[in-house]
């Protein structure tokens, strides 16, 4: 392909990618070293609010912020530095925590207490999706083939939910007397509330998340059982090897590059956890960095919001997923260069 | 083609239904609100869309968009549906005009308690208050002797007597969700306690007894609750009194019209409304308004027709036809017994919602720190002395305290 049609193909996606990833990432990190803010002045306002007969007033002083000639709140931008990311990371706070040896202290501290739960979430995830994505890819393939199709759609269901909506049918059937918290209540005759400690609610997301995303593994996994090679396996049949032994010495050295892959994908996907903080109103218990982000975000009921901190705390989450996926990456890598 | 003549078909029906039949003029200006989407908002609205000419937005993330839609010009919405807290943004960037002029033309109906004056100047029109007040429930309370519960340790110990009884497992309710509904748990409290959350130059102040009291008096309470309080809101609260599951809550006044609803409720008739519990100081709840404000990029001809228009959506029709919904502010409303928990809190003194840009952040501080003491993770001390710093990180980050 000469340069000029390669170019004609991968020009309109480099553009894209530029003005969608490239250009907002550059802009959130300018951001985390700048803050905004209007310029406030102080004034004594009356106020007024209606009572049942009449109305009480109160005269008090109030920030307000200044307006220029059209009437538009004048702010100001100054640089800085690293401010916003001492903000969230809150350093001489978690400093003095960790050399008290409280850990309970650090966990109080929301960057600490979110990364705590994310790592957590993540990690105990990984190897649950891809063993369970793999159990389903086998299911499938040893299945019928009058059956296949119908199996295959079946495990597929969970991924095809909007996961908002997965998250919180979830919370509906456990909450307060849900169905299945009710059931078990009856099975075991005591008194449960699940919504009410921080461990039994990140059992739940965690359940739920592999409950979601397995059926995203084995599909990919199933792809790549269609190509083991058919020979070796006959072969290590005749050899009298067990199923496990052909599982473990032929089929999963087969899937490994997809194996990494999904891993990869999963590491990325799982750290950004956030439906789950939502979906179960969890936030008083369990808090993800990828929700911190978002409350920082979100404005308050008077309008302020904490643009820099948001800014300098999704590049901290980045900084996080880059520094996971360095291992599957080096093997990979490693690979590559071993392979030719 | 088919198209067509079904759109065509819709807007014959619905100008033959008498789009405009009840308002009393005939709107030319196309017109757009913004505002919350509860009940008494749905029913103003659509009493509103009367006139003709007309759409409204209901919508729950509505303090998102407006101060952004108010600040377009022209702005995206001619009305606007405030209460005492998100006027304060659009107060702030100017975005909304004063109302005196339209008030003398078109306003002789209104009562002076309606108007909402900012440094003199008229800037929104109240429809509706609301407060957060006890709500028990009669016969519950009525077998075993106990007397309307006054304070928090009435309440308390009621609830240790039904209790007790095996009436209930969990008798107390409460809107203990973490963030803006446990927030204004404590400043309820807090207020009740007499405190006040500022000093000078805006820094915190609440780390003092009245924080602390008004922090044990939440804790206690969570002793009689469900032990998943921390995900439970107001609609939460709400089920829970329908199922006849809690004996008493602190509980917003525009949900008194629900425990009398029989196609949800089991408790109809059985639920009194009382005002909220004394503190040291005050009742333990704030008033709160709801009302409309009008953007001030728009030309006067809309102005015109705007206020006309919001004035048709709470005239006195609207109000009889819906009396129970809310607490209105109108010569029409006829105070029942669901409002009786609203006034008889304003007539003890409660505050009301000290609302302004550094509540904002204070109230979303307060809002994500407190349940660190509730879970027993934190002392009142640290709680309180860590959603202080946390405050001040957000206020210096807003500009609210200089650096």
């Amino acid at each position: 392909m000469n340069f000029r049609t390669f170019a004609a193909f991968v020009g309109p996606s480099v553009f894209m990618m530029l003005l969608f990833i490239a250009f907002p990432l550059v802009s959130v990190f300018k951001q985390s070293f700048y803050v905004t803010q209007p310029i406030y002045e102080t004034v004594e306002k009356e106020t007024c609010t209606p009572g049942f007969l009449t109305q009480s007033c109160v005269t008090e002083k109030v920030s307000q912020p200044k307006l220029d000639e059209h009437g538009e709140i004048i702010t100001q931008t100054q640089y800085v530095g690293l401010q916003s990311y001492r903000n969230v990371l809150e350093p001489e706070r978690a400093w003095r925590a960790i050399s008290d040896g409280s850990w309970h202290v650090l966990s109080t501290i929301n960057f600490w207490k979110a990364l705590r739960f994310t790592l957590t979430f993540t990690l105990i995830t990984l190897p649950l999706v891809v063993g369970c994505g793999l159990g389903i890819a086998i299911l499938i393939n040893n299945a019928a083939r009058s059956i296949r199709g119908p199996v295959i759609f079946v495990s597929l269901l969970p991924f095809i939910i909007t996961p908002v909506i997965g998250v919180l049918s979830i919370n509906w059937l456990f909450r307060g007397d849900g169905i299945l918290t009710a059931m078990m209540e009856w099975w075991l005759n005591r008194d449960i509330a699940l919504f009410a400690q921080a461990w039994t609610i990140e059992i739940l997301m965690m359940l739920y998340r592999v409950w979601h995303v397995a059926p995203f593994a084995a599909i990919i996994f199933y792809a790549g059982l269609q190509t083991v090679n058919q020979d070796s396996l006959e072969s290590a049949v005749i050899d009298g090897a067990t199923r496990w032994q052909r599982l473990k010495y032929i089929v999963i050295p087969h899937l490994m590059p997809l194996i990494i892959f999904v891993s990869m994908i999963h590491l990325m996907d799982s750290y950004r956890v956030f439906e789950e903080i939502v979906g179960f109103s969890s936030q008083g218990y369990v808090i993800s960095l990828q929700w911190l982000t978002f409350d920082y975000l979100t404005p308050d009921q008077a309008g302020n919001r904490s643009i820099s901190r948001a800014s300098a705390n999704s590049m901290l989450t980045m900084i996080g997923v880059v520094i996971l996926l360095i291992l599957p990456l080096r093997r990979t890598w490693r690979d590559h260069k071993g392979g030719h | 083609m088919k198209l067509k003549t079904i759109l065509m078909a819709g807007a014959m029906s619905i100008a033959a239904t008498g789009a405009w039949a009840e308002c009393a003029f005939e709107n030319d200006v196309p017109l757009k609100s913004l505002s919350a989407g509860f009940e008494a908002w749905k029913a103003v609205t659509d009493a509103m869309a009367e006139c003709g000419n007309f759409s409204a937005s209901l919508d729950q993330e509505f303090r998102e968009k407006q101060p952004e839609a108010f600040a377009a010009d022209p702005a995206l919405y001619q009305i606007g549906g405030v209460s005492n807290a998100t006027l304060v943004p659009l107060l702030n960037a100017g975005t909304i005009r004063p109302l005196d002029d339209l008030v003398e033309k078109y306003g002789q109906d209104l009562l002076p308690n309606q108007l909402i004056k900012v440094d003199g100047k008229t800037m929104a029109i109240a429809m509706m208050v609301n407060a957060q007040h006890l709500m028990y429930r009669d016969d519950v309370l009525a077998e075993l002797g106990i007397e309307e519960p006054k304070t928090y340790d009435d309440v308390l110990s009621a609830a240790a007597k039904i209790k007790e009884a095996g009436v209930m497992d969990y008798p107390i309710g409460g809107t203990f969700k973490t963030g803006w509904n446990l927030g204004q748990e404590f400043i309820n409290m807090y207020l009740g306690e007499g405190g006040s959350f500022f000093g000078d130059g805006n820094m915190p102040a609440i780390n003092n007894e009245q924080g602390v009291a008004a922090l044990e008096t939440l804790k206690a309470m969570t002793e009689y609750m469900d032990p998943e309080y921390l995900v439970s809101d107001s609609t939460y609260v709400q089920q829970q009194f329908q199922q006849g599951k809690i004996a008493m809550a602190n509980l917003w006044a525009s949900r008194a019209a629900a425990m009398n609803d029989e196609a949800e409720s089991q408790v109809v008739g059985k639920v009194t409304m009382a005002a909220a519990p004394m503190g040291s100081a005050v009742p333990a709840t704030t008033i709160w308004w709801d009302g409309i404000v009008l953007a001030s990029n728009m030309s006067d001809e809309e102005a015109d027709a705007a206020f006309r228009v919001a004035l048709e959506g709470m005239d006195t029709d609207m109000v009889s036809a819906n009396n129970d919904v809310a607490v209105w502010l109108s010569t029409a409303y006829s105070a029942g017994p669901l409002a009786a928990g609203a006034a008889a809190s304003a007539e003890g003194g409660a505050k009301a919602y000290p609302a302004s840009g550094p509540m904002g952040i204070m109230h979303t501080s307060l809002g994500n720190g407190l349940a660190d003491y509730l879970t027993g993770a934190k002392d009142a001390q640290t709680t309180l002395a860590d959603i202080e710093a946390d405050y001040v990180t957000a206020a210096k980050e807003a500009g609210l305290i200089s650096n």
